[in-house]
């Protein structure tokens, strides 16, 4: 998923008293609405039926498959799908290369994260600061770079970072004392990942940018002057007044970058050409790699399920700070 | 007191005068880099494809030749894939639009008991990955007779198009005061009227700009298609795979067709990138 795929939800509601979905007969107390409580359940019927059907079933169909012995053969219906209890786990979770997976695909994320809000917080600092013209060209690349297509960007990252004749290679060489003529940026993992993981930043650091810039607007300027009567420095207003009234919004970015970088995998398969090496796996690609090349649907299964796990810990939080946003107002 | 501040405000600007050029230079060095992938691209595209496979490239233009783009058209079918990314993504979006503005309104003009749970599910299937989802999805497909078709693409669209478009629509609709409508309702009209009349109008340019923005990422889906799909009826983003083959790239007509992908998805995401700004992160921004 790319930068461009999703977007901030605006806000969550106060929350009211939440009980389970009522029987459509009973009217709940305090209801304002004429036409009685099924109407908002009829508006809401068909979105919800496609939701079950697209998401809620292969959700569930998710989680049996873990559980199963499902392959090739179970795929073409000549052998049924047994249950075989935690098998599939056991074998993931006592298998050190998905470990390893674990491991690279958390550093990565973390690093392109970080790198992410880092540069998109100078940016957006920055955009503050420059004249009218140099804001507008600078937004414009942004709006460009965000709304590329992610097979296009990785596309062309890819011919950047050309072994051969790539203009990266050409550029850093003009440097004295740098020969990088012929440098293969792919024949390591730890490498490879880099420049991928520059791609993940180029294409998410835009929408990190855009909102943070919308974040600053809201920060009063009397309480950044009356800081800076007190004696604070730049440094000093930047982190006692504006990062506390953006909090929000970064504790909001950072969660939905985890959530794109830990899901990160058009940029890592279109990069190398649809079949990653060892080197290059993270979470997602592997669970491909297990599911379709090695055709073990059911271990492919397992291991996107850990990975949605995962991400459940940082929808937890995430989820949080929309429900407080939604008190606050 | 004011005179004080008054002259730290002076002096501030003076120095503000000051320091600007360096945040310009700055600015544009910025500029200079993010928009680099971006030149080269469209650099690639339009030089002659010779001088693309050079190992010391000239960083400016060498000559402009479209040739580039004829080779793109040659080496797959084009227009086949277009076609299809575009029967795929109008049709997701307009299921997505009529289906995510009922639900939109329901959560949005309406309190009744279950609505916070609705919200939070509504919330909850857009952090679920993609990827996650591809084999069960798959076998589900399969089983149904709809893998390698089109209708099977786009019902599985559906699950990241949905939740996005009832969250964006149901953000521009409590923007739009609920007092409007009354107001038509005490004049004699009814719910429905009053919205049909009133808040409809008032929705109607955020419902353009959502509908683009849903397109756009339908159109830009690239694991589904590539997984879902056989290549004879392959997707616009699948398509871009075609220029690798085992006898290595075709850089500079693989340029030009990114370059055909990219600029007319580019151009549309700048006009509604601003009213999408502004809806999706108005709430988040009060907060």
């Amino acid at each position: 998923m790319s930068a461009a795929d999703t977007h901030i939800p605006a806000k969550v509601p106060p929350p009211r008293q939440a009980p389970p979905p009522p029987p459509e007969n009973r009217r709940p107390r305090g209801q304002r609405t004429p036409g009685g409580a099924a109407v908002p359940w009829l508006l809401l019927a068909p979105c919800l039926l496609i939701l079950a059907l697209v998401m809620g079933y292969p959700l569930a169909r998710l989680v049996t498959l873990s559980f199963q012995k499902f392959g090739q053969s179970q795929l073409w219906g000549f052998q049924p799908a047994e249950s075989v209890g935690f098998d599939n786990f056991a074998k993931v979770l006592g298998d050190g290369e998905f470990w390893a997976v674990v491991v690279r695909t958390i550093v990565f994320a973390g690093g392109a994260v970080v790198l992410t809000m880092v540069i998109g917080m100078a940016l957006a600092l920055l955009l503050q600061r420059v004249s009218g013209w140099v804001k507008m060209l600078i937004n414009i690349v942004l709006v460009a770079s965000w709304g590329m297509p992610v097979i296009v960007a990785t596309t062309v990252f890819k011919w950047l970072f050309d072994t051969d004749y790539g203009v990266f290679n050409a550029l850093l060489s003009k440097l004295p004392g740098i020969d990088m003529v012929g440098h293969n940026w792919f024949a390591s993992g730890p490498e490879g990942l880099a420049v991928i993981m520059l791609l993940v930043v180029w294409g998410a650091v835009p929408f990190v940018v855009i909102t943070l810039s919308a974040g600053l607007t809201q920060v009063p300027k009397e309480l950044e002057e009356a800081a800076r009567l007190d004696g604070a420095g730049s440094w000093g207003v930047f982190r006692y007044v504006t990062l506390p009234v953006l909090k929000p919004i970064i504790v909001m970015l950072t969660t939905l970058s985890v959530i794109w970088d830990m899901g990160v995998f058009p940029q890592v398969f279109v990069m190398r050409g649809g079949h990653p090496e060892p080197e290059f796996q993270v979470l997602n690609t592997y669970s491909y790699d297990r599911a379709f090349v090695v055709n073990d649907y059911a271990q492919g299964s397992a291991i996107a399920l850990i990975t949605v796990l995962l991400l459940l810990g940082v929808v937890a939080v995430y989820m949080r700070q929309m429900l407080k946003i939604g008190e606050v107002e | 007191m004011s005179a004080l501040i008054g002259a730290a405000a002076r002096q501030k600007s003076a120095g503000r005068q000051k320091s600007r050029l360096g945040w310009n230079l700055l600015g544009l060095l910025v500029f200079v880099t993010a928009g680099f992938p971006l030149y080269w691209m469209l650099n690639t595209a339009f030089k002659p494809a010779k001088d693309a496979i050079d190992a010391d490239p000239s960083l400016l233009p060498t000559g402009i030749t479209f040739d580039n783009f004829g080779r793109a058209l040659d080496i797959a079918d084009f227009w086949g894939p277009v076609g299809r990314s575009m029967v795929v993504s109008l049709t997701v979006v307009v299921i997505g639009m009529v289906v995510g503005l009922l639900a939109a309104l329901a959560i949005s003009r309406f309190a009744f008991r279950g609505r916070k749970i609705v919200i939070v599910g509504i919330l909850a299937v857009q952090m679920v990955p993609l990827v996650a989802m591809i084999i069960p999805v798959f076998l589900l497909l399969n089983d149904l007779g709809q893998y390698d078709r089109l209708t099977g693409l786009i019902i599985t669209y559906l699950t990241f198009i949905l939740p996005f478009t009832v969250w964006t629509l149901r953000g521009f609709i409590v923007n739009i005061p609920k007092e409007l409508e009354e107001a038509a309702m005490v004049d004699g009209c009814s719910r429905t009227g009053a919205f049909l009349r009133v808040v409809f109008p008032l929705l109607a340019p955020g419902m353009v700009a959502t509908s683009v923005y849903g397109f756009i990422q339908a159109w830009n889906e690239y694991l589904y298609a590539l997984m879902l799909l056989s290549q004879k009826n392959q997707t616009a983003t699948v398509w871009l795979g075609n220029f690798t083959t085992k006898h290595g790239t075709e850089y500079a007509p693989m340029m030009a067709g990114a370059t055909m992908m990219a600029v007319p998805i580019v151009a549309l995401f700048l006009l509604v990138q601003r009213k999408m700004a502004a809806g999706l992160t108005a709430g988040a921004v009060k907060g």
